[in-house]
């Protein structure tokens, strides 16, 4: 465990330069450390399982963040920290901007033709929009509401992040480890080893999803965005997934989007709540679900809670 | 399972089994919903008549007249029909005509397609390629054979078919293909656009999301998404191909024999196809052997079949299209 993280904290710590230069080219990438799997700990006791992370490292830094459609603004004014070592849940009533804003951490909301924003976001200092979009999304990946796996084999969707970020395009042999790890990372490589060549789609909704998140940190990003990624699951799944995010917050800054506010209280080590557009209030999890700051927030909670 | 065990006759027997519960009749319906579902039937029943007809004339005129021989020899001029031997040149020129059409057809039905639908901008100029498309998709396979030999006897096409001094005659496989092409765009263009258009935009979103330009999706996982869709079309554009005649007359040549002419060999040569074959030994044509065109017919008529019924193959390979798939899983 220690191994691994260390490995990769070593990797993204800021006086490497291997980050600053984008992803590396596969076959540098540090396979040994990479193979040091995790055997996942079963621990499915606790209801809440989130923290106070001591060691959380800001990674990602919105700096009056506003986000319009046409000339109506989805996202004003929002100021907010994303550490490395912690899970910040968004909550907030549908329609209050929380998909804008998680797409605009990498820069997706760039696709909507009539989509604009004003503000900044640094990663590790750096603003997004100087990076090119095609790194910028490697190291800021994100899992969607909708499980949406590729009309392809399991192998080649976990996979095909890593192909063609070389020049040479890797063969199956050099991916396998890669794709391996980031199943078992994902806690479907059980599940699924079986065969690696069955079509993705015929996978059950919530394997789904966790392929989705085998593909989406298969390339070792710094930022995990996941958008109500539960919200299609049933209870089990939710809980399985849940599990995986709470390991997985070890190696990454993780956002997590959800209209459930006890899974946000589970999972998150601090949560923001939006509403309308604005960015109410922000704080531990425990602190904004006892003792909320803002009326707004007070009553939000208060009227899913009660 | 079941069979392997000895019957018990002491057990109560299984609940009477039923596949679905009342349901209103016809006669509940109204006057109006009756005389439609009455009309949809005939119709329906009648068309399938009609084909059915059409199949089994063949199946007993051509296939009583069709010899094994006949696949394999070449046709000779001759004023009986003993003489003159079979239809291999136009089986072949059948299928180099198919071959030549896809391999132009495909790639622009296909690249057509996706940059409408994944690129489209400006918008006019969108709305014109798919109107023009429209408009070959209407336009009389005679009208595009004339066009096509205007065109290709222009000198600077005379490469393409035989040629003299004064000019070139137009008429080659690869003057006869390149027009057969527009008979297959449309169908290519058609099934692959509509392959796009299911395709559902998370799916594109995912590979942004990962960090993939468009073009590499596109490559990647869009293509990917619709082969089924352009195999499809592929089939369906052969079929209009190898069954069209008006070309094969105006810009082949209908020879009775492959003929190599010209700098590109037996591309830039003149032929035939199983359709001109067939005209030409109609009792409408000149060479009057009327058992020779049931038999080529049959053939004809078979490759058809066999294509259709690969369309429905296509469709249905490794499990239903994504895009139904898709909404199964979810
Ligand atoms: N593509 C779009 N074009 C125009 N308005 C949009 C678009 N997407 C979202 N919106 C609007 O932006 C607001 C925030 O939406 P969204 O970010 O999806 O909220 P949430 O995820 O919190 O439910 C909503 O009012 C929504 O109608
Ligand atoms: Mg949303």
């Amino acid at each position: 465990m220690n191994g691994r993280a260390g490995a990769v904290r070593n990797r993204l710590a800021p006086e490497s330069p291997a980050w600053q230069n984008g992803p590396l080219p596969i076959e540098k990438l540090d396979l040994e450390a990479q193979l040091m799997a995790i055997a996942p700990e079963q621990t499915n006791t606790r209801p809440r399982r989130a923290r106070a992370a001591v060691t959380a490292v800001e990674r990602l830094r919105l700096e009056d963040v506003s986000v319009f459609y046409g000339n109506t603004p989805a996202v004003k004014n929002v100021s907010l920290s994303i550490r490395q070592g912690e899970v910040l849940a968004l909550i907030g009533p549908s329609g209050c901007g929380k998909t804008t804003l998680l797409r605009t951490l990498n820069r997706l909301t760039e696709l909507t033709p009539n989509a604009s924003h004003s503000g900044r976001v640094l990663l590790d200092g750096e603003d997004t929009d100087d990076i090119v979009d095609t790194e910028l999304r490697r190291r800021v990946s994100m899992v969607f509401q909708q499980p949406n796996p590729f009309p392809m084999s399991i192998f080649d969707n976990v996979g095909f992040a890593l192909r063609e970020q070389s020049r040479k395009r890797p063969r199956r042999r050099e991916l396998e480890p890669l794709v391996d790890h980031a199943l078992q990372r994902a806690g479907l490589h059980d599940e699924v080893r079986a065969d690696l060549n069955r079509s993705a789609l015929r996978l059950s909704g919530g394997q789904q999803q966790r392929l989705c998140i085998a593909r989406a940190i298969a390339q070792e990003p710094e930022i995990l965005l996941m958008d109500e990624p539960c919200s299609a699951l049933d209870p089990r799944s939710t809980a399985v997934i849940e599990d995986l995010i709470l390991q997985l917050r070890e190696d990454l800054a993780i956002v997590v989007v959800t209209h459930n506010l006890q899974q946000a209280h589970r999972i998150a080590d601090r949560v923001a709540f939006m509403y309308l557009g604005d960015l109410v209030e922000a704080g531990e999890t425990e602190q904004v679900f006892s003792d909320p700051r803002e009326e707004q927030t007070r009553e939000y909670i208060a009227g899913v809670f009660g | 399972m079941a069979s392997a065990q000895p019957v018990d006759s002491t057990r109560p027997a299984p609940p009477r089994r039923r596949r679905h519960g009342r349901r209103s009749s016809l006669r509940s319906w109204r006057l109006r919903d009756q005389i439609t579902f009455v009309l949809a039937w005939t119709v329906g029943l009648g068309l399938c008549a009609v084909a059915i007809s059409v199949v089994v004339f063949f199946a007993v005129e051509g296939i009583q007249y069709l010899r094994p021989s006949l696949l394999v020899t070449h046709p000779s001029a001759s004023v009986s029909q003993s003489g003159s031997g079979g239809f291999l040149d136009a089986i072949e020129g059948t299928v180099l005509l198919g071959a030549i059409g896809l391999l132009i057809a495909v790639p622009i039905g296909v690249v057509t397609a996706v940059w409408v639908i994944e690129y489209g901008r400006p918008r006019w100029l969108g709305r014109i390629v798919e109107s023009t498309v429209e408009i070959i998709a209407g336009t009389p396979d005679i009208v595009i054979a004339i066009f096509g030999l205007a065109l290709f006897q222009l000198g600077a096409f005379s490469f393409l078919s035989f040629s003299e001094p004064g000019g070139a005659f137009g008429r080659s496989f690869l003057t006869a293909g390149a027009m057969m092409s527009f008979l297959a765009i449309p169908p290519v263009y058609t099934a692959t656009r509509n392959g796009l258009i299911a395709t559902p935009r998370q799916m594109r979103e995912a590979s942004f999301a990962l960090g993939k330009t468009r073009i590499a999706t596109i490559r990647r996982v869009v293509l990917p998404a619709v082969r089924r869709d352009i195999a499809t079309g592929s089939t369906l554009g052969l079929a209009r191909i190898i069954g069209d005649t008006a070309i094969v007359i105006l810009l082949l040549g209908a020879t009775l024999r492959l003929q190599s002419d010209g700098a590109l060999g037996f591309l830039s040569g003149t032929g035939s196809s199983l359709t001109s074959y067939i005209y030409n030994n109609s009792p409408a044509g000149d060479g009057n052997a009327p058992d020779k065109a049931y038999a080529a017919a049959a053939v004809l008529l078979l490759l058809v079949l066999v294509l259709n019924w690969g369309v429905g193959r296509i469709g249905r390979i490794g499990g239903p299209p994504i895009h139904a798939e898709r909404r199964l899983g979810a």
